[in-house]
C-alpha cells in the first residue's frame, strides 16, 4: 500500500556514485533520454511551474488522494506529482518483464507447495519455521484446492536500479498490492499536459491495464461459473487508504464496488445484492487484508468481510484475488530465500536480482548484523510502513544500541540490508531540475492463460536532495513511467 | 465403555432473524479407542447441510438458513464406544507435521508472566517432557478456579492466566500457551466428558489438549480434571485453539433479543438401558 510502506535505506548526502538515469558519468545524455534533455533544456522554467501547477489542480478535482493512518488531522492528503516522466527503453523493459513473470511464477509455485506437499522443506531449501511460524501462515489455506493454482494474480513487485545492468527486487508485494490507480492517473495527465512529448517519444501505452486485470480475473473464474463470469471489487470502505483506488479501478474494469456486507452466502455459493435481486459472484478482486474476509474463519469480530466466504471458496465457487495467506510469501524472512525459490522451482537463474539480506535468526549474521549495525538497515521481518525498522546511519547512538538490544532478544523477528544506492532521476523541484532517488512497482497479473505486464508501472520519487525515502507517507512523490516501445 | 451424548443448541429471536449461517463442528471421528456408533446433527429449519472436511481434519457441517428465523434448533445426538489408551492418541487425522502446532494464535500468545510460570516448571529442563507436561497440567489444575462466570470464549491465555479464573477452554488455551513456549508441540481439543460424579447434564461440552512428544506420539492432557485422557473422553475437533475448534461459528442476519439455550447430556448408554 502507498500510504502504509517503510521507508526505504537514506543516506545523508548524494555521491557521484550513483547511477543517474539520464546522465553517463561523463555528463552526455543516455539515448532514451535524448529528446527529452532537448525538451527540458529548451521549455522555459516557468513553463514548467505552471504545468505543474495545472497537473496539481487536476489531482485535487479528481480527488486521487491518500490517507495516512496515525494522522487524525489531515486524513487525506495529495501525493506530490513530478511532472518529468522517467524512460526505460524496449531492452531495459524486456529484461525486467522476463525477471518479474519468473519472480511471479516462483512465488505461486512456492506458495502451492506451502499449502500442500511441501517438498521444499523436505528438499531442505527453506527452514520449517518460515512456513509454519509465519503469523501470515493460513492453517485454513491447508490442502485447499485454488482455482487453477494460482494464487497470486496481482503482485506489485518494488524494484530499483543501482547500474545500467542490474534491476534489483526490494519486496514482492503478494497480498493486496496497491499503488496501480496512480500509474494509470500519471499517464492520463502527462497526455494531457505534454502531448508534444508523445509526439516524439514512442510510449507504450499503459491504459489496457484494466482491461488485462479484467481478462486476468475472469481467466481465473471457479470451473463451476456458468458463462461470462462475474467479477466484483470488494473494499473495505470509503475509510480506507486506498478507497480512492478501489473505486477507480472498480470504475475502469466495468464492475461492481461492493463490501462485504453487500453480498452474502446462501448454500454453497456466494451473492452480491442488486437492485435486480441477488447475483452470484464468481470472482472477487478484494482488497481486504486475509484477518477480516470471513468472521467465521478469520477473525470473528470483523465487520468488513462476508460469513462464510470461506466456506463458498472451500466448495470452490468462488475465487478470491489474491489467494488468501499470500503472505508467508512475501514478508522480508522469505525474501532472502527468493534466489533459491526460484532455482528450485523452476531450475532457472534469477533474472532480477536479491538484495544482500542477513537473517539475524543465523547466528553468524547475528553476529555480523550485531557488529555492523551502524552501516545497515535492520527491518522487522512482518514490519511495515516504516516501523520497526533501524537506518544505522542514519541513527545516533542511543538508538541504535536499543535496537541492537531488541535484536538480540528476538534475533528470528530481524532481516539486515546493505543501504542501497538507488538510481536517479531528473526531476522537477525548487532548485530546478535535479537528480532524485526513484524506485519502481510493476504490476504482475497472472491468469490462468497467462502472465500480463503493462509496459510501465508506479515509479516513486524521493524529492527532497539526496534522500532515499520514496515512500509517499515520508514525502515521496510519483512520476509517470515510459517504456519506449522501439 | 459407551458414551450416548445429546446435544442441543437453541437460538430463540424476539424479532425474527432475517438469515442464518452456521459452521459445526459437532461430528466425530473414529480412531484408536474411538469408535463412533451412531451420530446425526440436525438443524430444525429447512436447509442443506454441507458435510466437509476443515484443515485440521474436523469434520464440519455448514447450512445457511433463510428467514424469517424466530427459532433455530442445532441438534446432535449419538453413541460413542471408548477405550482407556492411557491418554495416548492414534490412529487420527493428521493434516500437519507436529511441529506446526508450536504455533502460538491470539488466544495462546504467551507473555511473560505465562513463560516465567512455564520455565518454573520446566526448571533445569532435566527431568523427561512427559513429567514436565504432567507438572504443567497438575499446576494448572491445583491453582486455577474453574468459574463459569469469569471468562468468555474470546477470553486469552494471557487474561485467563492473569485472572486464575476460568473454564475448561481457558485452562486449554494456558495448558497450550506454556507447552508451546517449552518447545513442545500442543493442540486445543474439543469434545464431550463423561463425569464421574453422576451428573450427566451439562452446560457446555468439554476442552482438554494434546501434546506432542517424539517416543509416544500426541497424549492428551485435560487440565480441567487433571488427568490425562480416558475412555469418558470423546474427541470431536482438534485446533490450534479454541476459534479453530468450535463447535459452531455463525452469524446472523437482522434479528433481536437472540436468547441462546444450550443443553448437554452425557451418560453412559449400557447403564441407561440397563434402568
Amino acid at each position: 500500500m502507498i500510504a502504509g510502506r517503510r521507508p526505504e535505506p537514506e543516506l545523508s548526502s548524494r555521491s557521484p556514485s550513483f547511477f543517474d538515469e539520464m546522465r553517463a558519468p561523463d555528463g552526455s545524455i543516455r539515448p532514451a533520454y535524448q529528446q527529452l534533455a532537448f525538451w527540458l533544456d529548451n521549455i522555459p522554467k516557468d513553463v514548467l511551474d505552471y504545468r505543474r501547477k495545472e497537473a496539481e489542480f487536476i489531482f485535487r478535482r479528481i480527488g486521487i488522494t491518500f490517507a495516512v493512518y496515525g494522522e487524525a488531522a489531515s486524513t487525506e492528503r495529495l501525493i506530490p506529482f513530478d511532472i518529468i516522466p522517467r524512460i526505460l527503453n524496449r531492452g531495459e523493459w524486456q529484461k525486467l518483464s522476463r525477471g518479474l513473470e519468473q519472480r511471479v511464477k516462483a512465488l505461486n509455485a512456492y506458495l502451492h507447495d506451502a499449502y500442500n506437499k511441501r517438498e521444499i522443506l523436505r528438499a531442505g531449501i527453506v527452514p520449517e519455521e518460515l512456513i509454519f511460524g509465519n503469523p501470515v501462515f493460513r492453517p485454513e489455506m491447508n490442502g485447499q484446492a485454488v482455482p487453477h493454482n494460482i494464487y497470486v494474480m496481482i503482485a506489485g513487485i518494488d524494484v530499483v536500479r543501482v547500474d545500467p545492468d542490474n534491476f534489483y527486487v526490494l519486496e514482492d508485494n503478494a497480498r493486496v498490492p496497491s499503488g496501480v490507480s496512480y500509474m494509470l492517473e500519471n499517464r492520463e495527465i502527462m497526455l494531457r499536459l505534454f502531448p508534444e512529448l508523445f509526439i516524439d517519444h514512442p510510449v507504450a501505452p499503459v491504459e489496457n491495464y484494466a482491461d488485462d486485470l479484467l481478462a486476468t480475473l475472469k481467466s481465473v473464474a471457479p470451473l463451476t461459473s456458468s458463462g461470462e463470469p462475474t467479477v466484483v471489487l470488494m473494499t473495505p470502505g470509503i475509510y480506507n487508504s486506498a478507497y480512492y483506488e478501489h473505486s477507480f479501478l472498480a470504475d475502469k474494469l466495468g464492475c461492481e464496488l461492493v463490501e462485504g456486507r453487500d453480498m452474502f452466502v446462501k448454500g454453497d455459493m456466494l451473492y452480491m445484492r442488486t437492485t435486480e435481486g441477488p447475483k452470484r459472484v464468481d470472482v472477487i478482486y478484494r482488497r481486504v487484508d486475509d484477518d477480516f474476509i470471513d468472521p467465521l474463519a478469520f477473525r470473528p469480530d470483523s465487520m468488513l468481510g462476508v460469513p462464510g466466504l470461506m466456506s463458498v471458496y472451500q466448495a470452490g465457487n468462488v475465487t478470491l484475488a489474491n489467494a488468501p495467506g499470500t503472505g508467508i510469501a512475501d514478508d522480508k524472512a522469505v525474501y532472502s530465500y527468493m534466489p533459491d525459490i526460484i532455482k528450485f522451482y523452476l531450475g532457472e537463474e534469477p533474472i532480477l536480482k536479491n538484495v544482500e539480506t542477513h537473517r539475524c535468526r543465523e547466528p553468524e549474521h547475528l553476529k555480523y548484523v550485531l557488529d555492523n549495525i551502524d552501516k545497515l538497515v535492520v527491518k522487522e521481518v512482518h514490519g511495515s510502513g516504516g516501523y520497526g525498522m533501524l537506518i544505522g546511519p542514519a541513527a545516533d547512538k542511543k538508538t541504535i544500541e536499543n535496537f541492537a538490544a531488541k535484536v538480540k532478544a528476538q534475533p528470528e523477528g530481524f532481516i539486515a540490508q546493505p543501504t542501497l544506492a538507488l538510481s536517479t532521476c531528473p526531476t522537477f523541484v525548487e532548485e530546478g531540475i535535479a537528480p532524485r532517488h526513484v524506485d519502481l512497482r510493476p504490476f504482475v497479473l497472472t491468469g490462468r492463460d497467462k502472465v500480463r505486464i503493462v509496459p510501465g508501472g508506479l515509479t516513486r520519487v524521493a524529492l527532497s536532495k539526496g534522500s532515499l525515502v520514496v515512500n509517499s507517507s515520508q514525502g515521496g512523490g510519483t512520476k509517470d513511467t515510459w517504456v519506449l516501445d522501439r | 465403555m459407551r458414551i450416548r451424548i445429546a446435544h442441543e443448541t437453541i437460538y430463540r429471536y424476539d424479532t425474527p432473524a432475517t438469515k442464518a449461517i452456521q459452521i459445526l463442528r459437532l461430528m466425530p471421528r473414529n480412531h484408536d479407542g474411538q469408535y463412533v456408533v451412531r451420530w446425526r446433527v440436525e438443524v430444525s429449519e429447512d436447509c442443506r447441510v454441507e458435510p466437509r472436511e476443515d484443515a485440521f481434519g474436523n469434520l464440519t457441517h455448514t447450512f445457511t438458513v433463510d428467514g424469517p428465523i424466530s427459532e433455530l434448533a442445532v441438534r446432535v445426538a449419538g453413541e460413542v464406544e471408548t477405550q482407556d489408551t492411557h491418554g495416548i492418541v492414534r490412529g487420527t487425522r493428521e493434516k500437519f507435521p507436529p511441529s506446526f502446532y508450536l504455533r502460538q494464535t491470539d488466544l495462546t500468545m504467551p507473555n511473560t508472566a505465562i513463560t516465567d510460570w512455564a520455565n518454573e516448571i520446566l526448571g533445569d529442563g532435566k527431568s523427561p517432557a512427559l513429567e514436565t507436561l504432567h507438572a504443567l497440567q497438575q499446576a494448572i489444575y491445583a491453582n486455577f478456579t474453574f468459574d463459569v462466570n469469569a471468562t468468555v470464549p474470546s477470553t486469552t491465555a494471557q487474561q485467563a492466566f492473569a485472572n486464575r479464573h476460568g473454564v475448561c477452554q481457558d485452562y486449554a488455551h494456558i495448558f497450550c500457551s506454556a507447552a508451546r513456549h517449552l518447545k513442545i508441540p500442543a493442540r486445543y481439543v474439543g469434545g464431550y466428558f463423561l463425569r464421574g460424579d453422576g451428573i450427566v447434564n451439562m452446560e457446555s461440552g468439554h476442552a482438554w489438549t494434546e501434546a506432542f512428544l517424539p517416543d509416544l506420539g500426541w497424549i492428551a492432557f485435560d487440565p480441567a480434571n487433571g488427568i490425562c485422557a480416558t475412555e469418558a473422553h470423546v474427541r470431536i475437533a482438534t485446533g490450534l485453539d479454541y476459534l479453530a475448534a468450535a463447535p459452531v461459528r455463525g452469524t446472523r442476519y437482522g434479528g433481536q433479543g437472540e436468547a441462546m439455550a444450550v443443553k448437554v447430556t452425557v451418560d453412559q448408554a449400557s447403564k441407561q438401558s440397563q434402568q
